[in-house]
């Protein structure tokens, strides 16, 4: 028998609740708060909250979609999308194989990894200006 | 390559990506339990680092611990660290060998001295003045010794170095020690564990290089973020301790449930590790979630703590006296009936009549 | 020592001797009690209904008026203490799982939380009598430093008890090890104090029970 197919039951699962979703939506409104008042952005790392199964996918339900998704390909996937609250961000790291290496909640108005670095923008101007010397010639 | 070029070049060199490198960080500043927000100054402060000399010194160890970083599942994420640091000497790693291997070594810690990285692996052996294990015809602690003097920090990779691990157990025939009984006046840290977990190897490096130190350690010298919880506080299968559901052997219908393993001896409740959440083969399973129970490989003196399918409330060895003290207690119970006896009828030999006149004396 | 140590001292060698003290005294002790008997009684004996060694046995567990009237709380919080011991050390899972290894015999437990209970309301009539022991003259005269440390050495397995199975107080290794030795220390002066009437109560009560109904006297 493989793992997958062995039975686990859980008794009380249904309905089983241990507060953490309460908890994390008063938290984020809170980060909320502060980003839209000028203040820093922040981010919560998922796994470090303990969840009962069905709270993570009652936070998905909370949270929805919003416009913006993006997709990273860096050693793996990475998706990123922002919820259906503005500067409310959800990113999930991945390794090569698929697997999840970071959730996080991310209060931001855009997260760093989007971003593009000045010392990349450098080296990609530099190389930029290579290919046109050498198209030029 | 030179230790002068900066991580951050060499990264660009093999390809790796500034985005990619921070999903690196994240997952390392998430395994140790460190804020979301500081992955981003972990990478700012990795990039930037020279890369430090590293020498590894390998003592009476099976390897287990070298093998355990080097197969890690997802090789591009966590091979990185060996892009962070100058491994300058690894017995199973390096290419050379011989007394150049040695010369290597000897010339990196000259370079370096008091700025090196001491990982050690392995117990060091001290009876017949530590013949048990020799390298280039030098003893172990003769090594570790000399390597100590120019370490900045030492970290002893494993429960062997961390704490004697299986060569220390009874009867120990080698004298096995673990690196803190050696080395007193340098800061040691002790990643426990037969092996450790890789990424417990990779993020106390990779804070190291950040922060320059190590994080905070229990009182056992390991690193709180990664030890500070019981396999039984983390363990998926608490629900079924806390109701009294136990599988009673391996193949019955509350193993096949995924019961709890406590009653099959499992060790969880006194062992500190990360295995429940972090897990092993990149996030595969653990040794509960595979159907047996914690060996509880990360405390000291495991292999000693009685049977590992013995549950913690059953006796660890058996019992040898119970029968002899019955027979010596009968024993004796007798022996002082019958002095009992022989008082109470000396007693009432000597015993002599009162008359009135006795009385009126 | 670390605690990981400590524990599996108290498993094992710690665990041996204190079982074989325990065994060696109470073997030695009640050889030496029942072999001095007592004097032939040479009278015809009485009968009476309801008066035998058996029945005193029984009634001695009975709340008895008098000694109640004068000391409603001690002697209840005694029974309380006493049943809730009984609970705890003989109907917890790992107990029962303790004696199956060491005798063979089982039976089925409590669910924990009942568990968790009897020890509180154990502990809570624990400090009810003892309180009762120094806050009545008589009893505080009569007292001397074997009443306080029998009632020592019967809290402290409790106590640790509870702690560990909670995860309070100290990491669970120290707090299992402390109950293992604290209960181990219990085994080994059972057999030298007043808590050998666990063993002996049952001998005492039948003989007086005996030798009063051949007075024709029930008791």
């Amino acid at each position: 028998m493989n793992l997958q197919s062995m039975p686990l039951e859980l008794e009380g699962e249904e309905g089983c609740s241990i507060g953490s979703l309460a908890a994390l939506l008063a938290e984020i409104a809170a980060r909320l708060e502060r980003l839209s008042a000028g203040g820093k952005g922040s981010a919560i790392d998922l796994r470090a909250l303990p969840f009962a199964p069905q709270e993570y996918e009652a936070l998905r339900g909370h949270l929805g979609q919003g416009e913006v998704s993006v997709r990273i390909d860096a050693i793996g996937p990475s998706e990123i999308f922002e919820t259906r609250y503005p500067g409310l961000w959800w990113v999930t790291h991945c390794n090569a194989e698929g697997d999840i290496t970071s959730d996080l909640l991310e209060i931001t108005h855009i997260p760093e990894i989007i971003k593009s670095h000045p010392h990349d923008i450098k080296a990609g101007l530099a190389s930029f200006r290579a290919q046109l010397d050498r198209e030029m010639q | 390559m030179s230790h002068q070029a900066a991580l951050g070049e060499r990264l660009a060199e093999q390809g790796i990506s500034r985005r990619a490198f921070l999903k690196f960080c994240t997952a390392l500043a998430s395994m140790m339990a460190l804020p979301p927000g500081t992955a981003t100054a972990f990478a700012e402060a990795l990039v930037k680092a020279m890369r430090p000399s590293v020498i590894w010194l390998s003592f009476q160890e099976c390897t287990g611990c070298t093998e355990s970083l080097t197969r890690s599942d997802s090789p591009a994420l966590e091979h990185l660290i060996f892009d962070m640091i100058s491994l300058d000497y690894h017995h199973t790693l390096q290419a050379a060998s011989g007394y150049g291997a040695e010369k290597s070594r000897e010339d990196a810690m000259k370079s370096f001295f008091g700025k090196y990285l001491l990982l050690v692996d392995g117990s060091i052996p001290m009876k017949e003045g530590g013949a048990y294990s020799t390298i280039a015809g030098r003893t172990n602690l003769d090594l570790l010794q000399e390597a100590a003097k120019g370490a900045a920090a030492i970290i002893a990779v494993g429960t062997c170095a961390s704490f004697g691990g299986i060569p220390n157990a009874k009867p120990n025939p080698t004298g096995a020690v673990p690196v803190s009984d050696i080395i007193r006046n340098k800061p040691v840290i002790n990643l426990s564990g037969c092996p450790p977990i890789p990424v417990v190897i990779t993020g106390v490096l990779a804070h190291y290089l950040t922060f320059g130190g190590f994080p905070e350690l229990d009182s056992l010298g390991r690193p709180k973020s990664f030890y500070g919880e019981t396999i039984h506080d983390r363990c998926y299968r608490r629900p079924f301790f806390d109701q009294g559901k136990f599988a009673r052997t391996f193949d019955d219908e509350g193993a096949r449930n995924g019961w709890c393993l406590f009653e099959l001896g499992c060790k969880g409740p006194t062992t500190h590790n990360a295995c429940a959440t972090t897990k092993w083969n990149g996030g595969t399973s653990f040794p509960i979630e595979s159907g047996h129970g914690c060996l509880g490989c990360s405390e000291p003196n495991f292999w000693d703590a009685g049977s590992f399918y013995s549950a913690l409330s059953m006796p660890a060895s058996p019992l040898k006296l119970t029968a002899d003290a019955a027979i010596a207690g009968a024993a004796i119970g007798v022996a002082v009936s019958v002095a009992n006896r022989i008082k109470k009828r000396a007693a009432k030999s000597a015993h002599e009549t009162a008359t009135i006149a006795d009385l009126e004396k | 020592m670390n605690q990981d140590l400590f524990l599996t001292w108290v498993r094992s060698t710690g665990l041996d001797i204190a079982l074989g003290i325990f065994v060696l005294g109470i073997f030695w002790r009640l050889i030496e009690i029942y072999s001095l008997g007592r004097k032939r009684d040479l009278a015809v004996p009485r009968r009476r209904a309801g008066a035998s060694g058996m029945h005193t046995l029984f009634r001695r567990s009975l709340i008895s008026p008098r000694t109640y009237g004068r000391s409603a709380i001690g002697y209840l919080a005694g029974y309380v203490f006493h049943i809730g011991l009984a609970v705890v050390v003989l109907l917890f899972a790992e107990h029962i799982k303790l004696i199956h290894a060491l005798t063979g015999l089982s039976w089925p437990g409590l669910p924990s939380q009942f568990i968790d209970a009897a020890a509180v309301v154990t502990l809570a009539a624990m400090l009810l009598v003892l309180a009762e022991r120094i806050n009545r003259p008589v009893k505080r005269f009569l007292s001397n430093f074997g009443d306080y440390a029998a009632w020592m050495l019967t809290f402290l397995p409790v106590l640790t008890g509870y702690l560990a199975s909670r995860h309070l107080l100290l990491p669970y290794t120290l707090m299992l090890a402390l109950h293992i030795s604290s209960a181990e220390l219990l085994l080994i002066f059972i057999p030298f104090t007043k808590l050998v009437h666990v063993f002996t109560l049952w001998g005492s009560r039948w003989y007086q029970g005996d030798a009063n109904a051949k007075k024709g006297v029930a008791v």
